[in-house]
């Protein structure tokens, strides 16, 4: 049965075919007969007109036809006012913050006198690791006179900004004193420490410049960075091999590229983990690869080198090699505000293309006073350097004998950063652990330390930690205290 | 909407071409002295590019002295200006000792807090002695003293919102919550003339911004109606958020917020509402609330007020108020809580007594007499530079007045000849303005008295001729009127 249908079936195929052929035969005999037509052969003014003229001319009269024709549009029909209308009443937009969980509970504690190396937390006397007080000025006679004499001739604020009258003597005397302290060309104060950063950043770095930065930076450089929309690339935090190799990635990658800025973005202490920068190593791969260099001193300003004027002190290079140095004076000066200070050049420009500097209120007068004798009380005393100096290595030495937890900063850094050894893996889990122990030292043993703080914003990665800001004015027996507190402390937390 | 003249535009395009033909030409022969001597960039590409700081080199140090004089007094109702001179035509200017006494329209000083005062003063020497100038640390760490949480309350109730939180910069205030509210997905619609502080925070959001016409509310519903039914560009999903972000009085312009207006879309359409006073709060209101209170806008319907202590408070710093819950969520999430230094307690105690000073906590009834004052300043200052054919923006009850200039020349010529006289003026131009649009600007202060106003009305009115900047005929019999009584 099978067999037979194949049979009808080929024979039908050869049937089929044959008709084709037929058919594509007879055709092509019109064509051939039609394109030998006499009148295709035609000489006209010398010019032999074939049969194709006839389709080419029929190809052309299409193609006219096609082209008159007006081409597809899908119909427009821009949504009614009826039709917003309900789109309107439809959208239902998020609510303005996320609803509050249980984990943002924390109310830090309420200081009721001034934040000195002591200070009064409840009624009850303790010993402050939490402020930046470096130098111990908090509290010191000679700032508080000379803020007070600054009060009562200028009064509180400004009432301006700096090009609209908002320029008081005392801020060119302090730009002056810092620059002089400094060994710089000039300065220019901003109002606040935070925004000197961001500032100051994008003033210089433009849209398609370059930026390298270290991923542990703070937030105020973060913003900076972004502000600035420039390209920027992160390198592995304090980490010089990191830098070398990003370096060179940028430096081949851009070649060709004219002018370009390029600049490197580095803290001397850094706030997320109290390392220290290793700057002559940064002043040779910028020489090496032409980078300018931005070098935040907020944390090393009166405190590292000799005679405290911060980490190119220290490092033993010409202040003259950074390009830009900024730092926030609510640190080691005990005031508040910040300042930039580089070449002439450098500040004038930043005098009319700074946003922070030009569109705000200029620094109260009499915190800049405070930071002019913030310098001069520092450069009489250059004792109170070698104070801190002990006293940092006196905690971190009796600190190193605490079990469960590790010293992660520098041994010539301020800020003692503290971290679990042994991470329980999650961020949250860690900052519960350590938020303990810092509760538990302040209640327990009048300590006053503080767990690092991370906002929502910051980019910054690095582990959390305990942070023990250590000053001048803690005595012997106050380090001592505060290291015996955490031993304790953390060895019942941690133990049990 | 400013309606500039045919002629002044003219010829304020002109006197631009002809600066910027000038400083072509100077800058092509410094291009060529720049390559004769040896190149000293040493492979660094030059800080500025190309025509980036022309603007700076070519026109402002031209006219740099009439910008940034610096004072060596508080900035009262007269001042001390210090005398600067140029041996390098205005490259570079000279600190003299020499100062002169002027009479100051120039600082944010509403409501005289800038100078000492018989309560204020007192009480901030006391607790600078008591707290130290500053807390050299966070507010989250050991920055958070009794003090702070007393501004806090008094700031919050001030301003009629359950709660409030403050930094110690204004422009940080801005640039630093908006980042925390808005984010990827959300809209930004912002006033075409807002600050520069918001503009930043807008940016560094990472939020889209779209802008609407400065002050025209229908525009503010048009923008908000296509926004709300595109939806989010090219994915066309529906925005997560929204917020319009308004001032309440422009401070290159002096006018006032159409708050009602903008308040009743902004409810039609959901969407939240941000209002910056930073010039409007203390100054402006029956009990200086700011223009809630002028314009009679319930406080509730306003969901993040903002504003700053640098102007009528006299002291620095900025706020937010907001909800119970919207201030608890900052304060955990706001990087300017989290690592900037916490307000200089000083600062902060100035800002405390003064609002008792104004709403009449203090026992006196300073508060009440210098709002009247400024009020009464203000609206005697606008009508009588009006009547005399200035051309002065902004509402009346504002106590900022600008004065149109246009060209120029006529900027430095006004600054300069009003200083001679001692009276001194802020001019403002590109690029805090608009290219055509350069202006002088008065801001009135409850410390000026009567005398102080007219002695200003009479050398404005002078260099205002010597200028030529009287674009609108004078008033006939009132000017008869106002030269009698200068006279």
């Amino acid at each position: 049965m099978s067999a037979s249908e194949r049979f009808l079936a080929n024979s039908m195929e050869t049937v089929m075919g044959s008709a084709v052929v037929n058919f594509v035969n007879t055709t092509l005999n019109w064509v051939m007969f039609a394109l030998d037509a006499p009148s295709a052969r035609a000489v006209v003014f010398g010019v032999h007109i074939g049969g194709h003229l006839f389709i080419e001319v029929f190809l052309l009269v299409v193609i006219l036809f096609l082209l008159s024709q007006k081409s597809y549009k899908p119909p427009k029909r821009p949504l009614t006012n009826k039709e917003i209308d309900e789109l309107c009443d439809e959208w239902v937009p998020e609510p303005l913050i996320p609803s509050l969980n249980k984990e943002l509970h924390y109310e830090p504690p309420v200081l009721e006198s001034a934040a000195g190396p002591h200070t009064v937390i409840k009624g009850k006397e303790v010993i402050n690791f939490a402020s930046a007080n470096y130098l111990g000025f908090i509290g010191h006679p000679k700032l508080l006179d000379s803020c007070s004499s600054s009060l009562a001739k200028y009064g509180v604020g400004s009432c301006g900004p700096r090009g609209f009258y908002g320029t008081i003597d005392v801020h060119l005397d302090c730009e002056a004193r810092i620059a002089k302290f400094l060994g710089t060309p000039d300065s220019i104060l901003y109002s606040y420490g935070l925004s000197t950063m961001f500032s100051a950043i994008p003033a210089f770095s433009k849209k398609g410049d370059i930026i390298v930065a270290d991923e542990g930076v703070h937030w105020g450089i973060q913003n900076g960075l972004h502000l600035s929309r420039s390209t920027v690339v992160y390198f592995k935090h304090n980490d010089m091999d990191s830098l070398r190799e990003t370096l060179e990635n940028i430096t081949v990658k851009y070649k060709r590229t004219k002018n370009l800025r390029r600049y490197i973005v580095v803290e001397a202490v850094y706030q997320n983990s109290g390392q220290i920068v290793p700057l002559d190593e940064i002043v040779k791969l910028k020489e090496k690869y032409r980078f300018r260099v931005l070098l935040d001193e907020s944390n090393s300003l009166g405190v590292l080198g000799s005679s405290g004027r911060g980490l190119t002190e220290h490092c033993g290079v010409p202040v003259e090699k950074i390009d830009i140095v900024t730092a926030a004076m609510g640190h080691a000066l005990a005031t508040e505000g910040g300042f930039c200070t580089g070449s002439a050049r450098v500040i004038d420009h930043q005098r009319l293309s700074s946003s922070g500097y030009v569109f705000s209120a200029s620094l109260p007068p009499y915190l800049a006073s405070a930071a002019i004798a913030a310098i001069d009380i520092l450069e009489e005393n250059p004792t109170l350097i070698t104070k801190l100096k002990n006293n940092i290595s006196l905690l971190r030495k009796e600190l190193s004998k605490i079990s469960g937890i590790t010293i992660a900063s520098n041994p010539e850094s301020p800020i003692v950063y503290l971290r679990l050894e042994k991470s329980t893996g999650s961020v949250k889990d860690d900052l519960r652990l350590l938020e303990n122990i810092a509760e538990r030292v302040l209640k327990e043993e009048s300590v006053f330390v503080v767990v690092s703080k991370r906002s929502t914003l910051d980019k910054c990665r690095l582990p959390v930690g305990i942070r023990l800001f250590v000053s001048a004015g803690h005595s012997e027996s106050d380090v001592l205290k505060a290291s015996e507190s955490l031993k304790r402390v953390t060895a019942s937390v941690l133990g049990g | 909407m400013i309606a500039i003249p045919y002629l002044t535009a003219l010829t304020t395009y002109f006197s631009y071409g002809l600066l910027f033909a000038f400083g072509q030409f100077r800058d092509f022969f410094r291009k060529i002295f720049d390559w004769c001597s040896s190149n000293n960039l040493q492979g660094y590409a030059p800080i500025c590019l190309g025509l980036e700081d022309f603007y700076i080199r070519r026109l402002y140090l031209r006219i740099q002295d009439c910008f940034g004089r610096p004072i060596a007094s508080a900035p009262d109702a007269w001042f001390d200006v210090v005398e600067r001179f140029s041996n390098d035509s205005n490259k570079t200017l000279t600190r003299t000792d020499k100062l002169s006494r002027c009479l100051n329209l120039g600082s944010y000083n509403y409501l005289g807090f800038a100078a000492a005062d018989e309560y204020c003063t007192p009480r901030v020497v006391e607790t600078l002695k008591k707290y130290s100038p500053s807390t050299c640390s966070s507010r989250v760490d050991g920055g958070t003293t009794e003090l702070h949480n007393e501004l806090e309350e008094c700031v919050a109730s001030f301003v009629r919102k359950p709660a409030a939180i403050v930094f110690g910069m204004g422009y940080v205030t801005n640039s630093a919550i908006l980042p925390v509210l808005m984010g990827k997905g959300s809209l930004i619609i912002s006033d075409s003339l807002n600050h520069n502080s918001i503009v930043n925070g807008a940016r560094g959001s990472g939020a889209t911004i779209r802008v609407f016409q400065h002050n025209v509310p229908s525009h503010l519903e048009e923008v908000l109606r296509e926004q709300i039914a595109e939806g989010q560009p090219r994915t066309h999903r529906p925005w997560k958020k929204i917020m319009v972000i308004v001032e309440g009085i422009y401070s290159m312009e002096g006018e006032l917020c159409e708050l009602p207006e903008i308040i009743a879309i902004c409810k039609k359409y959901k969407v939240y509402t941000y209002l910056d006073e930073a010039h409007s709060i203390g100054a402006v209101g029956k009990t200086g609330r700011g223009v809630c209170e002028l314009l009679g806008v319930d406080t509730a319907d306003v969901d993040i007020m903002m504003g700053t202590f640098t102007k009528s408070f006299g002291s620095c710093g900025g706020y937010i108020a907001g909800s119970k819950e919207l201030v608890h969520y900052l304060k955990h999430a706001c990087p300017a809580h989290l690592y900037a230094t916490s307000i200089s307690p000083p600062a902060a105690q100035q800002i405390i007594s003064s609002i008792r000073v104004i709403l009449g906590e203090d026992g006196s009834n300073r508060g009440a007499q210098k709002l009247a004052q400024i009020r009464e300043n203000s609206n005697f200052f606008r009508s009588e530079l009006q009547k005399m054919g200035f051309e002065v923006l902004g509402d009346n009850d504002s106590p900022v007045m600008p004065i149109m200039l246009y060209n120029p020349a006529k900027i430095p010529a006004f600054s300069r000849e009003c200083l001679k006289q001692n009276v001194a003026v802020v001019t403002v131009a590109f690029p805090a303005t608009p290219l055509l649009l350069a202006r002088a600007r008065i801001c009135i202060s409850a410390s000026h008295s009567r005398e102080d106003l007219i002695k200003a009305l009479q050398v404005i009115s002078r260099v205002g001729d010597l200028v030529g900047i009287k674009y609108f005929p004078a008033e006939p019999a009132k000017q008869q009127d106002t030269s009698k009584k200068f006279d």
